[in-house]
C-alpha cells in the first residue's frame, strides 16, 4: 500500500503545479489582466473596478493564486468573457455529449482493437496479420480530422446512410447521429491498442506457460483469454495514458470536424475568442482527468501483475 | 560496432538492404522522393498559381483543366496540393531537428550520468508522455497568441521526450561496453567520450527516431491549421485546405479528399520507414 500511497502524493504535487501553471495563463497572455478580462465589453471606470474587484486584482500575485485556487477546488471558475455565463455552467452542458461520444469510441476501440490484436498474434506473420498491423500503422497516421472527413464522403455523401452534420434528438437518433464521430476517434485509438495487444500477445504465447498449458490439453480459448491475454494485458494497461491522450486531442479535433457541440469545441472556441477564464476551467478539468488516469493506471496495473505489490519500484 | 549508416562499410550492405526491403518500405522511400521533387520543382509543374483567384469559374468538379477541381474561391486545389508539400516538409523537418538536438544531448547526458540527473530527466519525460500534446498546444497557443513559429517551438518541446527516452536507454546500453571503459580509462574527457564515441553509434537509431518524430509532427502542425491556430489563412497548406473546403463535400469532395490524402500518405510513409530502420537496427543488436 506504501506505492499507492506514494502515488497519491505524486499526484497531488502535480496537480498543484499544474494549477499554478494555469493560473499563469492569466498573466501569459499578452495585455494587462484586466484587459484580458475585460474582453470585448465597454471599458468604462465602472466594469473596470468591478473587474479589479472580482478577481482581487490588487491583491499581491501569492494571495491572488490562493484566492484562485480556494475557488477551483469549489469548481468556480469565474465567469466566462464570452457569455457571462459561469465556466462550471457552460462545462457542464457540454459535457455529456463529450463523454458520450468519448465512452461510445472508446467501447468500439476496446473491442476491435483488443479483438483485431489477437487475432493478429494468433495468425502471426499471415496474410490476416499483415492486413490488421496495415490498418493500424494508418490508423496511427491519420489526423482525426482527415478519417472524420473520409468517413463523412463515404458514409454521408457517397451512401447516405448517416447524417453529415448535428448531435441529433432521443436516444437512438443521437447514437446513430454519434456513430461516424466515434468511428473516427476509434480508429485513431484503436490502432495504439492494436499495436499494444499484438506485441503483448505475440510474447506472451512464446512463454513456456503456454506452451506446457497446452500440453496438458487446456482448451485452446482457456489458453488464449485466461492464460494469454491476461499477461499481454500488462503493457496494453501501461499504455492506457498514452491512450487516453490520443483520445482527448482526437475527440477535440472531431467535435470541430463534425460541429458537435462539446467540451473540445468549447476549447477551441474560447481558445479562438481569448476566453482565459473558459480556458482556465477546461484545462484545470483537463490535467485533473490526466493525473487521475494516471493514478488509476498504477493502481489497475497493481491488480494485472501482482508482482509489483512486492517490490519496489524505481521512481 | 562503429559502423555508420553510408559509412564506406555499410554501402555494401545497402544493396543487400533494398532487396531485402518489404514492398510497402519501397513504396513509402518512392513517395517521400516524388514529395522532395515536388518541393523542389513543384512551382514549375504547378497549372496555376496557389493564390490565383478565379472567381468567374468559381467552384467546378475535376475537369482537364483543373484536375481536382477548384474550391469555392475558383483556387486550383491539384496546384495547391503541390505548393502544399513545401508547407508539409518544412515545419516538420524544424521540429524533427530541434527534437533531435534537445534529445540527443538530454539522453545522453541522462543515459551516461545517472544518478539525480537521470531521475528528474526521466520524470519529465513520463510527464510529457502523459500529456496530450496537441491539447497543451492549443492553451498556449490560443493563450499566447496564434503564430507559426510558436507551433514549431512549443511542438519541438513536445516531441524531444520521444528522442530522450529512447537515447538514454541506448546510451546505457552502450555505457558498459569495452570500448568507452576503455575510453574512460584512457582519461578522456566526458563530452569527448559522449560525442566522438558513444554519439556515432546510437546515430542510426536517432535516425530512426527522426522519421516517427516527422510523422507526429507533420500531424500535430496540420491539425493545427486545422483549427486555425497554425499557419495564416488563405495559405496552401493541407491542413488548412482542408478545414476551407471541408464545407465543399457535397460540391467537390476532391478539394478536401486530396490534402487529407496527402497528410495521411505522407504520415504512414513516414512512419513505415521509422519503424522498418528500428527493426534493422534492432536486429544488429541495437534495441530500443
Amino acid at each position: 500500500m506504501i506505492f499507492i500511497a506514494r502515488r497519491l502524493v505524486a499526484a497531488a504535487v502535480l496537480l498543484v503545479i499544474m494549477s499554478g501553471a494555469v493560473f499563469g495563463l492569466l498573466y501569459a497572455s499578452p495585455g494587462s489582466a484586466e484587459q484580458v478580462l475585460l474582453g470585448t465589453r465597454v471599458a468604462n471606470e465602472e466594469t473596470r473596478e468591478n473587474i479589479r474587484q472580482r478577481y482581487n486584482l490588487d491583491e499581491p500575485l501569492t494571495t491572488q493564486y490562493w484566492l484562485w485556487a480556494k475557488d477551483a477546488v469549489r469548481l468556480d471558475f469565474g465567469e466566462s468573457i464570452r457569455t457571462g455565463e459561469p465556466v462550471l455552467n457552460a462545462i457542464k452542458d457540454r459535457a455529456q455529449l463529450s463523454l458520450r461520444l468519448g465512452a461510445y469510441g472508446f467501447a468500439v476501440a476496446f473491442v476491435a482493437g483488443i479483438g483485431l490484436g489477437v487475432l493478429a498474434a494468433m495468425r502471426n506473420r499471415s496474410g490476416i496479420d499483415r492486413a490488421v498491423v496495415s490498418l493500424s500503422v494508418v490508423g496511427a497516421s491519420s489526423p482525426a480530422f482527415v478519417t472524420g472527413v473520409f468517413l463523412l464522403y463515404v458514409f454521408a455523401v457517397l451512401l447516405g446512410w448517416f447524417p453529415v452534420f448535428g448531435q441529433g434528438e432521443g436516444a437512438m437518433d443521437q447514437l446513430w447521429h454519434l456513430t461516424l464521430p466515434a468511428l473516427t476517434l476509434a480508429f485513431g485509438a484503436a490502432a495504439l491498442l492494436i499495436r499494444f495487444t499484438r506485441a503483448g500477445m505475440i510474447t506472451a504465447l512464446d512463454q513456456d506457460y503456454v506452451t506446457f498449458a497446452r500440453a496438458r490439453g487446456v482448451s485452446e480459448g482457456r489458453v488464449l483469454f485466461g492464460y494469454a491475454l491476461r499477461n499481454a494485458m500488462i503493457p496494453v494497461v501501461t499504455a492506457s495514458t498514452v491512450l487516453l491522450a490520443a483520445m482527448l486531442t482526437g475527440a477535440v479535433l472531431i467535435e470541430v470536424t463534425f460541429a458537435l457541440p462539446g467540451l473540445g469545441a468549447l476549447l477551441v472556441d474560447s481558445v479562438a475568442f481569448k476566453d482565459v477564464l473558459m480556458v482556465q476551467g477546461l484545462t484545470m478539468l483537463l490535467a485533473a482527468v490526466a493525473i487521475l488516469t494516471n493514478l488509476l493506471t498504477d493502481v489497475l496495473y497493481l491488480f494485472a501483475d501482482p508482482r509489483i505489490r512486492y517490490t519496489r519500484v524505481a521512481p | 560496432m562503429t559502423t555508420l549508416v553510408g559509412g564506406p562499410r555499410a554501402r555494401g550492405r545497402r544493396r543487400l538492404l533494398l532487396r531485402s526491403t518489404p514492398l510497402t518500405v519501397a513504396l513509402s522511400f518512392g513517395f517521400i522522393g516524388i514529395l522532395l521533387f515536388l518541393a523542389a520543382f513543384g512551382p514549375l509543374l504547378a497549372p496555376h498559381g496557389p493564390g490565383s483567384l478565379n472567381l468567374a469559374t468559381g467552384l467546378t468538379t475535376p475537369n482537364g483543366e483543373f484536375w481536382f477541381g477548384t474550391d469555392d474561391l475558383g483556387r486550383d486545389v491539384f496546384s495547391r496540393t503541390i505548393y502544399g508539400v513545401r508547407y508539409a516538409l518544412f515545419g516538420p523537418v524544424l521540429i524533427v531537428v530541434g527534437a533531435f538536438v534537445i534529445g540527443n544531448v538530454l539522453g545522453l547526458a541522462a543515459g551516461y550520468r545517472g544518478g539525480m540527473l537521470d531521475a528528474s530527466v526521466m520524470r519529465w519525460v513520463d510527464l510529457m508522455y502523459a500529456v496530450p500534446g496537441l491539447l497543451v498546444t492549443i492553451v498556449l497557443i490560443g493563450v499566447l497568441g496564434a503564430s507559426y513559429l510558436l507551433a514549431v517551438v512549443v511542438l519541438v518541446v513536445l516531441t524531444s521526450p520521444f528522442d530522450t527516452r529512447v537515447i538514454r536507454g541506448v546510451t546505457l546500453e552502450q555505457r558498459s561496453l569495452p570500448y568507452v571503459e576503455a575510453a574512460r580509462t584512457l582519461g578522456l574527457p566526458v563530452r569527448a567520450i559522449l560525442f566522438r564515441h558513444i554519439f556515432p553509434n546510437i546515430l542510426p537509431i536517432s535516425f530512426a527516431n527522426a522519421f516517427l518524430n516527422f510523422a507526429f509532427s507533420l500531424v500535430a502542425l496540420s491539425a493545427l491549421s486545422f483549427l486555425g491556430l497554425g499557419i495564416g489563412p488563405g495559405t496552401a497548406d493541407w491542413g488548412r485546405m482542408l478545414s476551407e473546403s471541408r464545407l465543399l463535400l457535397f460540391e467537390n469532395p476532391a478539394a478536401a479528399l486530396a490534402p487529407g490524402g496527402m497528410i495521411v500518405l505522407t504520415a504512414t510513409s513516414m512512419n513505415l520507414i521509422g519503424d522498418w530502420l528500428y527493426d534493422r537496427l534492432a536486429d544488429r543488436g541495437r534495441a530500443r
